[in-house]
């Protein structure tokens, strides 16, 4: 199977659909009554975190499906999307902070429950590369892995719905969210910027699988014409491998 | 099924007991750590949200000590393959050893809360938030041997398992952090226990519940061979 | 547009910022993966052509 097809055209609708998010959000969204001006980074930190548990949860799907299948492409499909959201979920990690800092002054604040359920998750998905590092076994590895991608993808609601109940009777909520009470004009904008983010995952995602692929088609084609100690012994990695079979 | 559970659940509870280990380890670290918390927090007496905290922290970090070590013994000797040769269900080994972290976890609080009441807490529980208190724990540590057994399982087939094992399962475990500690604070303040906010061990049910049934389904992938 | 910048202008675009960091620190990681695909690769056609020559050296024989 091959990731590289429609690529072009998805990486283009992608830049499309965020820049005119992103212009929208600028010059059609009307300023925040309360926050002004620095409301403007929900239209990125929103769907940024939206996508990024998306993508966990996306993980823990392609997880399963190797578990159900053995199929090692379910295991790498699994890897790249919980890899691309870790590093999105760093981006939403910096750029709330950006926010909290300039909302009240302090670079973190406990008081938003989806910031801090987001930290949790991140701490929790940040062991996968260690997890997967330590298991020397390329099955095992992969196993043991989409074992963890599923407790961690079942984990992310509740731990979402602990976190808010425990804020819920100590601080109201502040900024704005999808839940009903986003004026019409900011509608617009937000919900571009949410498609154009999926749509940035879905683009690097294939990215990735597209760049893994080549790898390992060409590792198997350097065996193929050079014998098999033409080609070098795979060392220890967290990354897993596919085989010759396309 | 229930007659796997009990031998292997039989079998843990004989050998704690013959040559225990984890137990009296596991209470020592507890009222150790409540001495450390005496000299980091400066203070006598704790009362409310903090007695919560802290008796919290240290049930929880005893729980770490106890699951790195649950699965070693039968990883080392030999103990893990004679349970895959033989014809039962797999998933008997998480029941069994998630009741055997259970008790562990029982016995080690039935020296850790009375140390934490002496030590530690300024008011004195009357018998209603004992009671309040015993279900909270229950719950509690219902959640704590699910997860520990399934991170127990997942870690010991690794190269770094006594680092895992806490870097996996307290993340996964803040939900009852943050359950438990809002439902034991009521019993703890000043002024006299109040009753415990029933949503709370609602959330801890659920989490038990959940988590349980997750185990379950994937427990078979992390002991075949 | 007013003469002065709103408010918290540097905090919005230092998170808009970071968001374009990160995308671009994956171009650049592609790119050198495309530059090593490509050595490889061409590594790979002249293995092939070395072969198919010593194949029709033999054959010539």
């Amino acid at each position: 199977m091959l990731y590289g097809t429609r690529l072009r055209a998805l990486s283009i609708l992608t830049a499309v659909t965020l820049t005119a998010g992103f212009g929208l959000a600028f010059f059609y969204a009307p300023m925040d009554a309360d926050q002004g001006f620095m409301q403007k980074i929900f239209y990125v930190h929103v769907p940024l975190a939206i996508v990024a548990l998306g993508g966990f949860v996306f993980g823990g799907v392609m997880a399963i499906q190797h578990l159900r299948t053995r199929d090692a492409r379910y295991d790498l499909r699994s890897y790249v999307a919980i890899h691309l959201s870790l590093v999105l979920g760093a981006g939403v990690l910096i750029t709330g902070s950006i926010w909290a800092k300039a909302s009240w002054g302090h670079w973190w604040v406990w008081d938003e429950p989806t910031l801090v359920s987001f930290l949790v998750v991140f701490l929790l998905y940040a062991t996968y590369q260690p997890l997967r590092f330590s298991i020397e076994d390329p099955e095992r590895q992969a196993r043991y892995a989409s074992v963890f991608a599923i407790t961690a993808g079942a984990f992310v609601p509740l731990n979402f719905l602990a976190v808010r109940l425990a804020q819920a009777y100590t601080h109201p909520r502040v900024f704005a969210t999808t839940d009903g009470g986003l004026p019409a004009k900011m509608q617009l904008p937000f919900y571009l910027c949410l498609i154009g983010m999926a749509l940035l995952f879905a683009t690097l995602w294939k990215y990735e699988m597209a760049s893994k692929h080549t790898s390992a088609q060409l590792r198997s084609l350097r065996r193929k014409l050079g014998g098999d100690d033409a080609v070098a012994p795979h060392g220890r990695s967290a990354a897993p491998s596919l085989g010759t079979s396309s | 099924m229930r007659r796997t559970v009990g031998a292997v659940l039989r079998k843990e509870l004989r050998l704690e007991l013959r040559a225990p280990q984890a137990v009296p380890a596991m209470a020592l670290f507890s009222v150790t750590t409540l001495v450390v918390f005496h000299f980091a927090l400066q203070r006598g007496q704790v009362d409310g949200d903090l007695a919560a905290g802290v008796l919290w922290v240290t049930l929880l970090f005893a729980a770490m000590l106890g699951t790195s070590r649950l699965f070693v013994a039968d990883h080392e000797e030999g103990g893990l393959d004679g349970f895959l040769l033989a014809p039962v269900d797999r998933t008997a080994l998480l029941v069994a050893k998630a009741l055997a972290l259970f008790g562990f976890l029982a016995a080690v609080e039935v020296v850790a809360v009375p140390a934490f009441a002496l030590l530690l807490l300024g008011p004195t529980p009357d018998v209603g938030a004992v009671a309040a208190l015993v279900l909270v724990l229950a719950l509690a540590d219902a959640g704590i041997a699910v997860v520990g057994t399934l991170v127990g399982a997942l870690a010991v087939q690794t190269r770094a398992r006594d680092l895992l094992v806490p870097l996996l399962a307290l993340p996964l475990l803040i939900p009852v952090v943050i359950a438990a500690a809002k439902a034991t604070t009521p019993l703890f303040l000043p002024g006299g226990a109040e009753a415990v906010p029933g949503r709370w061990l609602a959330i801890l049910g659920l989490y038990d519940l959940v988590f349980g049934l997750l185990a379950y389904a994937v427990f078979d992938y992390l002991v075949e061979d | 547009m007013t003469d002065t910048l709103p408010d918290n202008t540097g905090y919005v675009a230092a998170a808009y910022l970071v968001f374009f960091a990160l995308v671009l620190i994956y171009v650049v990681i592609m790119s050198s993966k495309l530059a090593r695909f490509e050595r490889e690769l061409s590594e790979l056609n002249e293995l092939a052509d070395r072969q198919v020559r010593e194949r029709e050296t033999v054959g010539a024989r």
